[in-house]
């Protein structure tokens, strides 16, 4: 808001417009019109910013460096929070168990929304039921419901376990065995590729059959079209899904929650980073080192986005506006 | 907006006749592969819902061990069961909560989006570029960072155990997503549309309402059904807001069912997780198109 009322005064010095010839000053008039109209409708968003982003934000930046449980006002105490996050075994856990979720699962999930999506481009006829049928996980996915069917089908005795031991590998379901939880987590995320998916098949619409024709005509085999057509052309759209899923993931909650009976167990195996966060901050009120727990989570994303985005000059094709 | 079906391509194969009964057979062969890849698939996918739907009517004590998908002799003792409700908590309480919650995000986002959305595609003023980068960086910004000091204000202004907490961020536009998605749609409107009524003399407020609105309706209608399921879905808000069971929306709901009655009433717990998917998945079947064009424009344009 503050911005808003000085680029608004200094917009308007009182006696300008006397000083100028007509048409200037009511396209200054109009100008100013225009900017308070902007602000009017930006109220909400702007009122938002301040009160739920930036002031938060602020907030947990200073609370970062406190010792504070939310009855006694914060005390500060420096670095202390961040040098006994990176002793605690329990984080360093927490960091362990979502490196692992994002680095297994995300890699997973696009590839199967990759291959499906060329899959699915190669014919219209049925595409559309097809799309619809495998986008249908992503909606339910991160509902409690989900969450505790893939408990049941992931348990001892259950469909998954007896499958796994008919091939003499009985492991006693996956939720139990800390070995085995994480990915049944992984299961869920790759189960909900849907979302990706569509977005790649919008990308694939999108290269000029052309392309593929003079290819053809050239001699490029399958695999030479996709390597230098296919995946040039929507390396746009590989890139936003690679960066929004990398940084969804980094965010698991529910479903490590409700897929561990509310224990991210057994034996902390399922404790994803943000579990760990919701534990300190909610069950045992250390707000302040659950802020600064949040910051590192933020940092670690900043420093993911920022590589992405540092690489995207090395492999995304982006094409000049020819329309 | 990409458009839902356009017409089939130019014929691609080259006007060279001989080869063409061999493309024929080679294409059905390809066909045959491409269903049937398609269909492996769905199994796999499907085999969840599926799973729960079967599991729904079968007894407690065959839910996890049975490898049979649908039970021989199906009951209705789970949903039976239902009407008794958790912890002497009606049923039909968790689902009003989740309802109120889930349209009063409706009304919200529609709203706080749209005005935001409009300002940000039709109107010229000063700190757009920065507003619009802060407002997408927003969209990328975890939001565990907020969470702890959001809740001590909330605790400071005594609104906790309200909806408050859960509902105001969409009546203020913190949802950028949404934003995006309509500006997206906005800025492919016609400008001409503006300078028409502007000449008549309307401003920005009957622009938006009576023009730009009207126009927006696909947008706003996959923004209010995406709305609508997350709100449903929304696990993390209502557990850290919510502590007492006559406000708990269905998922918490759900999860003192598990605390409650533990592995004994297992089918329980499975009939009601399938009734609670039912009204995500009615939206789906209603509206998928919306949902599935909202998603695929959201990456392209990026």
């Amino acid at each position: 808001m503050g911005t808003a009322v000085t680029t608004l005064i200094k917009d308007s010095p009182p006696d300008a417009p006397k000083t100028r010839p007509g048409p200037p000053a009511a396209v200054k008039r109009r100008g100013r019109r225009e900017n308070l109209a902007g602000y009017l409708f930006m109220s909400p968003w702007i009122a938002g910013f301040l009160l739920l982003t930036a002031g938060p934000m602020a907030a947990s930046l200073y609370f970062a460096f406190t010792d504070y449980n939310l009855f006694d006002s914060p005390k500060w105490i420096g670095f202390d929070n961040f040098t006994k996050m990176l002793d605690d075994p329990r984080w360093q856990k927490s960091v362990e168990v979502t490196a692992k979720y994002v680095v297994i699962g995300t890699p997973l999930k696009l590839l199967l929304a990759l291959g499906v999506a060329l899959l699915l481009a190669q014919s219209r006829r049925g595409q559309a039921f097809y799309r619809a049928a495998f986008y249908a996980p992503s909606l339910i996915g991160a509902s409690v419901s989900v969450g505790f069917v893939w408990r049941a089908l992931f348990s001892d005795d259950a469909v998954v376990d007896r499958t796994q031991s008919f091939f003499g590998w009985d492991v006693g379901g996956w939720v139990g065995n800390p070995d085995w939880v994480l990915y049944s987590l992984v299961a869920l995320t790759v189960w909900q590729f849907g979302a990706p998916m569509v977005i790649f098949l919008a990308g694939l619409k999108q290269v000029p059959k052309e392309l593929y024709e003079a290819a053809e005509v050239d001699g490029a085999g399958p695999f030479k079209r996709f390597w230098s057509i296919t995946l040039p052309m929507i390396s746009p759209v590989l890139f936003f899904n690679v960066l929004l899923e990398t940084i969804h993931s980094f965010q698991i909650f529910g479903s490590a929650y409700v897929v561990s009976n509310a224990s991210c167990g057994p034996a902390d195996s399922t404790l994803v980073y943000t579990c760990y966060l919701y534990q300190k901050g909610f069950k045992e009120a250390q707000m302040g080192f659950a802020s600064a727990m949040a910051w590192m989570l933020l940092l670690a994303v900043a420093l993911v986005t920022a590589v992405l985005f540092w690489s995207q000059k090395r492999w995304v094709h982006y094409e000049e506006a020819s329309r | 907006m990409s458009t839902t079906t356009t017409p089939s391509p130019p014929s691609t194969t080259s006007p060279t006749t001989p080869r063409k009964s061999l493309d024929v057979g080679r294409r059905r062969t390809g066909s045959l592969a491409w269903h049937l890849g398609a269909l492996i698939v769905l199994a796999v996918v499907l085999y969840p819902v599926a799973w729960v739907l079967g599991a729904s009517f079968k007894p407690s004590r065959e839910i996890i061990g049975s490898l049979q998908l649908f039970p021989t002799s199906p009951i209705l003792q789970n949903f039976k069961g239902l009407a008794d409700g958790i912890a002497d908590i009606s049923i039909a309480t968790f689902f009003e909560n989740s309802l109120f919650y889930a349209l009063g995000s409706v009304v919200g986002i529609l709203i706080s989006c749209s005005l935001t959305a409009y300002a940000f595609a039709r109107i010229r003023f000063a700190g757009r570029n920065l507003m619009f980068s802060l407002m997408i960086g927003t969209l990328l910004l975890p939001y565990h960072v907020l969470l702890i000091p959001q809740y001590v204000m909330f605790q400071k202004m005594e609104l906790i155990n309200t909806y408050v907490p859960l509902l105001i961020g969409k009546y203020l536009a913190t949802e950028a997503f949404f934003v995006f998605l309509m500006v997206q749609f906005m800025r492919n409107l016609p400008k001409e549309l503006d300078e028409a009524a502007r000449l008549d003399g309307c401003g920005h407020l009957r622009i938006y309402w009576s023009i730009v609105l009207p126009l927006c309706r696909p947008a706003l209608i996959t923004s209010a059904i995406f709305t609508f399921i997350n709100a449903w879905n929304d696990f993390m808000g209502p557990l850290i807001y919510l502590n007492e069971p006559g406000k708990y929306t269905v998922s918490l709901g759900m999860m003192m069912f598990r605390d409650q009655e533990g592995v004994a009433n297992y089918g329980g717990m499975i009939a009601m997780s399938l009734v609670a998917l039912l009204p995500v998945l009615a939206f789906f079947l209603a509206f998928q198109r919306y949902l599935i064009d909202g998603m695929a424009t959201s990456g392209l344009k990026g």
